[in-house]
Formats: structure tokens, sequence, C-alpha cells
């Protein structure tokens, strides 16, 4: 008994240590971890937000991560949206410092237009082949 | 591809595209190895190089110094811009090689992201202070203009404002010298 109780007071004691811990590092930007007040402009701030990369754990979006520089990224898009930015606006901003990579939302540019246009030609090439066997079978 | 007729009439396939699967399976198999052993550089570089200086003007991070403006990049000398942090533990690794370069008279300022002016005195008095001056970047809008992905981050910047290179992660002993290659290239 005396024992699970210290166990208790433990996790207790860590629960209470732990946000202290965190804090020096977590973003100081004002809308790191704020909503905008007009929802119409959190949600498109929001809509940005989902299809930008962390700049730190490169898989999460900045809406997902809790890394420093996402806290400030976040803060930097609702301030922008805030002030009447367009959204396609910060992204082009910040692609411009960042390259594509920055962003999840994929642009059709001389480097990535074959990543379109490969599976359209397959595609094509399918129908072709098939049309082909179709024609034999049925004169066949 | 030029296909024999069995006798019931169907097309075949040639006898080598048996193997194409396997060929395409061993194929795949190659990359993945390949690509394992030689993991992917995850550093995101900043595509500001050979582009002037975005303006900022950041306050003092610490009382009676001067905080950073970009403004003084102007002086038709080449700057070192280090982007630090207290919390940062490599940045602290770095800090001899930053010594050493401040000795070999390099100008270096220091922009200070998201930190505490206690945090960030208690860093200086440990680890010596190279800073000709120190911006506080306390919401890390300056660190997003310069295009830089973490800490620690060194820019070289020329005497007339534009960025020549950017160092990611802390400079290391050995780099000491290629730093001071790229201000002299910066300086012509």
């Amino acid at each position: 008994m005396r024992r699970l109780l210290a166990i208790l007071l433990t996790a207790f004691a860590l629960c209470a240590v732990a946000p202290v811990m965190a804090q020096e590092e977590q973003s100081t930007a004002p809308y790191a971890y704020r909503q905008l007040d007009d929802p119409a402009k959190e949600q498109a701030a929001q809509a940005l937000m989902v299809s930008l990369r962390c700049l730190q754990c490169q898989s999460q979006s900045i809406a997902d991560s809790d890394a420093p520089i996402a806290g400030s990224m976040r803060s930097l898009v609702r301030e922008r949206i805030a002030a009447g930015e367009d959204p396609e606006a910060i992204r082009a901003w910040l692609v411009e410092r960042y390259g594509d990579y920055v962003s999840y939302a994929p642009r059709v540019t001389t480097l990535t237009w074959p990543l379109f246009a490969v599976p359209l030609a397959l595609l094509a090439l399918a129908g072709l082949l098939l049309r082909g066997r179709f024609r034999k079978g049925g004169q066949a | 591809m030029s296909s024999q007729t069995s006798p019931g009439g169907k097309p075949r396939a040639p006898r080598w595209a048996i193997w194409l699967p396997l060929a395409l399976f061993s194929g795949f198999v190659v990359l993945v190895s390949v690509q394992l052993r030689n993991p992917a550089d995850t550093n995101v570089a900043s595509t500001l190089i050979g582009k002037p200086m975005p303006a900022f003007s950041l306050p003092p991070a610490l009382p009676g110094r001067p905080g950073l403006d970009s403004k003084a990049f102007a002086d038709g000398k080449p700057h070192l811009v280090n982007i630090f942090a207290s919390w940062c533990i490599p940045c602290g690794v770095e800090a001899p090689q930053l010594a050493a370069l401040a000795k070999a008279g390099v100008p270096i300022e220091g922009i200070s992201v998201r930190d505490r002016t206690e945090d960030l005195q208690a860093f200086l008095k440990r680890n010596g202070d190279p800073y000709r001056r120190i911006g506080a970047d306390d919401d890390g809008k300056v660190q997003l203009a310069l295009g830089s992905s973490g800490v620690p981050e060194t820019y070289v910047i020329d005497g007339r404002g534009v960025i020549r290179y950017q160092h990611i992660g802390e400079i290391r002993a050995d780099q000491v010298p290629m730093i001071l290659e790229k201000l002299v290239e910066a300086a012509r």
C-alpha cells in the first residue's frame, strides 16, 4: 500500500514538473496555441496550416506538430490571415524561403509535370492495348 | 510485343516475359536497400542564397546591448549571422568555434530564437559571448523570414547585404577554415 502511494505521489510530482520543463522550448509567438477570434478566418488559417510542412518534424503538418518552429509558423499564418492576407500568398512567401518542400499542395512546374503526365499516358496506353485485345477477340 | 499464337487462338506472351515480375521485384528490393543505406539529407536549406537579406529589426536580447537591424549589414564588410538559442545543445558545442572566428576579427551578429533573458545570460556566461549584437527573435518570425529551419544555423552575408552561404547545424572545429574561406569569397 505504501509503495503504491509512493508511485502515485511520484506520478503526480512528474505531472506537475513536466509542463514547466516543456515551457522552455515552447513557442512564445502570440497565436501559436490560440485560435483567431473570427471563426471564418480561423477556418481559412486551419486549411492552410494542414497543408504546410513542419520543418522539424517533417512528416507532420504545422497544424499537427508541437515543435517550437511549427508554433512560430502557425502564429505567422494566423497573424497574416487576420491582417487580411490571401492564404496562397502566405504559402508563396514560405515556398520562396524554403522551396516547394514546405508545402504539401503539389504544384505543376517544369520539374513536376511528368508526375501528372505519366499516369495519364499510362491510362491512354492501357486503353489502346485493351482496345486491340477486344477487337481481336471480336474478330476471332 | 510480337506474340505467337497458340492453337486456341489466344496471343501468348514471349518466353522471357515470365521473368518480368521477378526482375521488377528485384529492382524494387535493390532500390529500397540502397535508399536504406544512404538516408536522404533531411535538412531544409534556405532558398534565399544569393538574394538580399530580408529587412528586419530585432529588439536587444540583453539589456544594455544593441539589438540587430538588417541595416547593419550594409557596411561593406562580410558578416556572420548566427541563429542560436540557450535551449539548443549544439549551440553550446559550436561556441568555441564562434569564439575562434570572433578572435580572427569576424563580426558575428546573433539572433536568439524563442529565448528568455535569464537563460540567455546564463548561456553566454557558460559558453562565452562572441556576438557584437544580439537580436531577440521571440516569436521566431525573423528565423522564418530567413528561411532557417532550426538552430544553430549560420549565414554568411556579404558587404552589400546579400546572403552568400547558409551553414545548417553547428560549426565543427574542422569547418572553421571553410567558414573563413566563405567570408573571403564574400569579401570579393
